[in-house]
Order: C-alpha cells, then structure tokens, then sequence
C-alpha cells in the first residue's frame, strides 16, 4: 500500500511514488465521471493500482494510499 | 563531433568492468551505459540511488551531510547542533561557502560549528542532558538566535537517545522552533536521505507555525526562490534577475534564508525550485497543501537563463513578461561579448562531469554557450527522475555513471581524455596530477557565483582560467621532454 500523490499535469494525470521514485503519466482510471473517481487505475508503464473510490473528485495534487495490482 | 562511437563507449564500460569480481561486476554494470537521447525513461537503461558496493571508493556523503550541510545549514538565523561526536561538525564547518549577511556570532550562526562533543560517558549514559544543558547555555551566550535544529549524528541513532523529547521540551521553554532531525549519518544509500529527513522536519515543524497568522501583506508578483544554498552568492547573483523583471521574492530557501522565510514561503505565488534533488520534496507538499505551484528553472548559461525567464514570466500578466524580455535585452549585449571573448578559447573543448544531484545536468547550457561538450556526466546521488530529465540534455553516445567508483572514473578520464573535468575536492588532485585540468564543482572551485548573468561571466573566465593555464605543459621534466 504505498503512499502517492495524483497530480494534474498538461496531458492528464500523474502518479507519483515518493518511495521509489516513480513518476508516470495515468492511461486510464476506472471512474474519473462526476459523481465517483478513483478504482482500477493503468500507467504508462503498464503497472496497475486500486485507488478506494470517492464521491467526488477531489482537489489535485492529493496523496493518497494506492494498492498495487 | 563525439568523442566515441557507441560500440566504443560501450567496449570502454565493459573493460573497466572486468577487473571487478562476479558479483561486483554484475551490480555496477547496471549504473553505467552509453546515452541514447531517444530513451524515455532512465530506469530501463540506468540503475540509481542503490547501495554502493562494499570496498570501492564512492564518493557520496552520508545523510547528515545532506540534512545539515545542504538543507539546514545555511539557514543563518538558527543554531544547528551537530549532535554527537565533534568530527562531523568541525570537518564540514563553512566549507561549502554558503555566503550571507549578518554578524556571524551576533545574529546569524552560518560559519560556526556548535557540536555536543560526544564523549565515552555520553554513550554509555546517553546525550540528552548534555544536549539540554547546551541549549540552555546557547540561548544564554547567543539569544539572538531564531530557533535551533538538533542534527544527530550516527551514535545518537545508535544508542538511542530521546531528542525529540528534548526538543519539545525547549521549544516550550524558548519558545523558537527546536527541530530534532533523524538524519544519522547511516541512514540511507547517500546524502539523498538526509534531504529527505530535512525537507520531512521542516514540513512538520517550520511550515505550519504561520498557519493561522494572515498578517503578511502578500503581492500578486511574491515568488519563493527555493534550492538555491547561495554558493558563493549564487542566490543574490539570481535574485536581482527576478526583482528587475518585477517579482517580488519574499523567502530565499535556504542560502542567505532565515526561518522567517521558510515560514513565509507558502503565502508565495510561486515555488521557484532549483535543486530538484534537495527540495522537491517539500515543493510537492507545498502544492498539495497550500495550493501553491511550482516550476523548475535553470539559471546556468544564457540560453537556459533567457529559456527559465521567459517560462517564469509565462505564469505571470504581461507587466512580468515584458520584464523579462527587458532582462534578457539588458544583458545580452554583456553576454554576448563575454561570450566573443572566451568562445574561441574553448570551442570544441570536452568536459567530463560527475557532481551532486543536480549540476551535472543543469551546467550543460553554459558550456554549450561556450563552444564545449559533455562527454561524460554522473551523479553522487541522484535518483530515477534526475537521470530522466538528464538522458534529454546530453549528446548520443557520451557516457552516463551513477555513483562512480573511484576507479571507474579514473579509467573513463584516461581513455576519453577529456580537456577538463569537474567534479569534487577529491577527485581534484589524481586528476590534476594526471595532467587534466579540473575545477571543483561542487563550491566553484572557491570562486562564484555561477548562477545567473554575472554568474556566467564569471564562469566564463574560471573555465578559461584553468583550461588554459600555462602550467599543464610544464608537467613534464624538462629533461624527460622528447625533443
């Protein structure tokens, strides 16, 4: 469960893993709709994280915990 | 025109590899590799901020190093106590000329080393009375001081003492921040970490003690120039260019900065980072709790100076942006003249580099506005993202090494020969000795600043200075001269 921080970049998102130094551009997120955000979420390196779902989308950059898939 | 063909490069790593055993081999062939400016991601050809292998000679610091000698140390107003045994202190006392202004003993403690002195009963009993006891005298002897941080040292960690206990208790006595840092020198692959603790502490304990206080009359143009320890002046030689282009920089973090100003810097517009490495941690914080963005900028060389100006201003209204071309235009007939002067002397000249985490990359601007070319370039203790935005910067085919052996970078300067190579303070003498001419590149060989436009025109010179110098044909006896 490590601890990352979603960015906003000019392309889409970012994920960041302080710990290891990733930095990766998010493919894809399950609900990125109003209304739910987060779920199953795809890197440009083809790694895949859990990010537990929100009601809303909340204010970038966040950190938040992410399980690794 | 290259110095070596990829096939060459590689043949040279492979060779310098084989003197090593197995095991050893296997390990450091991961840190070294031959550029291919087309990668995109450093991690699939490059290996970083990983151990060093036991029994070369690396070259990297420890994590106090990188707490009290990077982060915290130039912040003159505060007393940094080298908590432990008096070596580390007094052996990286000033030495890497963090220039400020002040009254040294007075009102800012930059240039002093304040240690605890470790004794044998201080072990075997522990530290923390001792450190009590030397907190109460220091606030006696030096009331001016704006706060303390206590930097432990390796046996602090290692018995176990309770500073943090300490610490609360004399910042509920004092009243200024005492901050204890966790930045035993065992900690961690490198200096890195104790960047890491640092930007953690000050985060915890310094950022959130103005909170709640809205005093401060903020501008729309205040910008945070942060990562700039003000190595021989390079803050102020920075600083005049973002005032004349009309911002207002309201904390300096942490070169000539006080903790007034790292109190100060989340109510800035902008974060101006510099050293990524040592502070981007707390630039990331920043932005995801203040709200407050931050840019990456270069102030080596005017090309990067004039490309970091103009991206600067593009977060700003127009007044910044017109201030900023009014910059450039002021300097560039300076810039160009000293780059007349100085280009034919150096045209074509190559530079090997291997310096912090930071530099490597960042100086290539201004050797290129020089004529000159990276052949080589690495890091002491740079991490994944560093190699990323350096994989861009350097030329097909030159050489990248991560944590450098003694050794390798010994046979990499003999067989590329490059005409200067900069690195650190014991790298200088072998090289030198071997005929090369060096500067020291991590205090600008004690001259400076570097940064910005009178910076490069001083950087202009040093290079000129040392490369041609007429002492390296007089290495040779003159009787040993083939005629």
């Amino acid at each position: 469960m490590p601890s990352v921080m979603i960015n906003k970049t000019e392309s889409g998102m970012s994920f960041y893993v302080p710990k290891k130094d990733l930095e990766e551009a998010i493919v894809s997120m399950e609900h990125e709709g109003p209304g739910r955000w987060g779920g199953e979420i795809t890197l440009a390196d083809g790694s895949r994280y859990f990010l537990e779902p929100m009601d809303e989308a909340p204010r970038l950059p966040i950190t938040l915990r992410a399980k690794r898939l | 025109m290259c110095a070596m063909k990829r096939d060459e490069a590689e043949a040279l790593i492979q060779e310098v590899l084989e003197v090593y055993p197995e095991k050893a081999r296997k390990d450091r062939a991961k840190h070294l590799t031959v550029n291919d400016p087309n990668v995109e991601q450093a991690k699939k050809c490059l290996v970083s901020n990983r151990k060093s292998v036991p029994g070369v000679m690396t070259i990297r610091g420890c994590a106090y190093a990188g707490s009290k000698g990077v982060v915290w140390g130039p912040i003159k107003d505060m007393i940094h106590i080298s908590h432990g045994p008096v070596g580390c202190g007094q052996y990286s006392r000033a030495g890497r000329r963090n220039y400020y202004t002040g009254h040294t003993g007075v009102n800012t403690f930059g240039t002093m080393n304040f240690t605890s002195d470790f004794q044998e009963k201080d072990i075997v009993f522990g530290g923390d009375k001792k450190l009590e006891k030397m907190i109460d005298e220091m606030e006696t002897l030096f009331p001016l001081n704006k706060g303390i941080s206590i930097q432990s040292e390796c046996p602090v960690g290692l018995i176990g003492d309770d500073i943090e206990s300490v610490a609360k208790k004399k910042t509920k006595e004092t009243d200024k921040p005492v901050v204890a840092l966790r930045c035993e020198g065992f900690r961690g692959v490198s200096q890195s970490l104790g960047h890491h603790i640092a930007n953690d502490a000050i985060r915890d304990s310094v950022l959130p003690r103005r909170d709640d206080d809205h005093s401060f009359e903020s501008t729309p143009y205040d910008v945070a120039l942060t990562g700039d320890y003000n190595i021989g002046g390079d803050a102020w030689a920075s600083r005049i260019l973002l005032e004349e282009m009309g911002l207002r920089v309201i904390a300096q973090w942490s070169g000539d900065g006080t903790i007034s100003e790292l109190e100060l810097a989340p109510k800035a517009k902008v974060n101006l980072l510099h050293c990524y490495r040592s502070m981007n941690y707390l630039a990331r914080h920043m932005e995801e709790k203040y709200g407050l963005p931050w840019m990456e900028y270069n102030f080596f060389g005017p090309t990067k100076i004039a490309e970091s100006l103009r991206k600067i201003a593009d977060l700003f209204d127009d007044k910044i942006k017109e201030g900023a071309e009014r910059v450039i235009e002021k300097y560039q007939s300076e810039m160009d003249a000293v780059i007349a002067k100085y280009r034919p002397r150096l045209e074509g000249r190559k530079v090997m580099l291997y310096v912090g985490g930071l530099r490597p990359r960042h100086v290539i601007g201004a050797y290129e506005d020089l004529g000159m070319e990276i052949v080589g370039a690495g890091y002491e203790f740079a991490h994944n993202d560093d190699y990323d935005r350096t994989i861009k910067e350097m030329g097909d085919a030159t050489l990248l090494y991560d944590d450098v052996t003694g050794y390798e970078l010994e046979e990499f300067v003999k067989r590329v020969r490059p005409d200067l190579v900069g690195s650190g303070i014991k790298e200088k003498y072998i090289f030198q000795k071997m005929g090369i001419p060096f500067r020291q590149m991590h205090s600008w060989d004690y001259s400076g600043p570097y940064h910005g436009y009178d910076g490069f025109a001083i950087f202009a010179r040093d290079m000129d200075m040392t490369l041609n110098n007429p002492c390296w044909d007089k290495l040779q006896a003159p009787w040993k001269k083939v005629a």
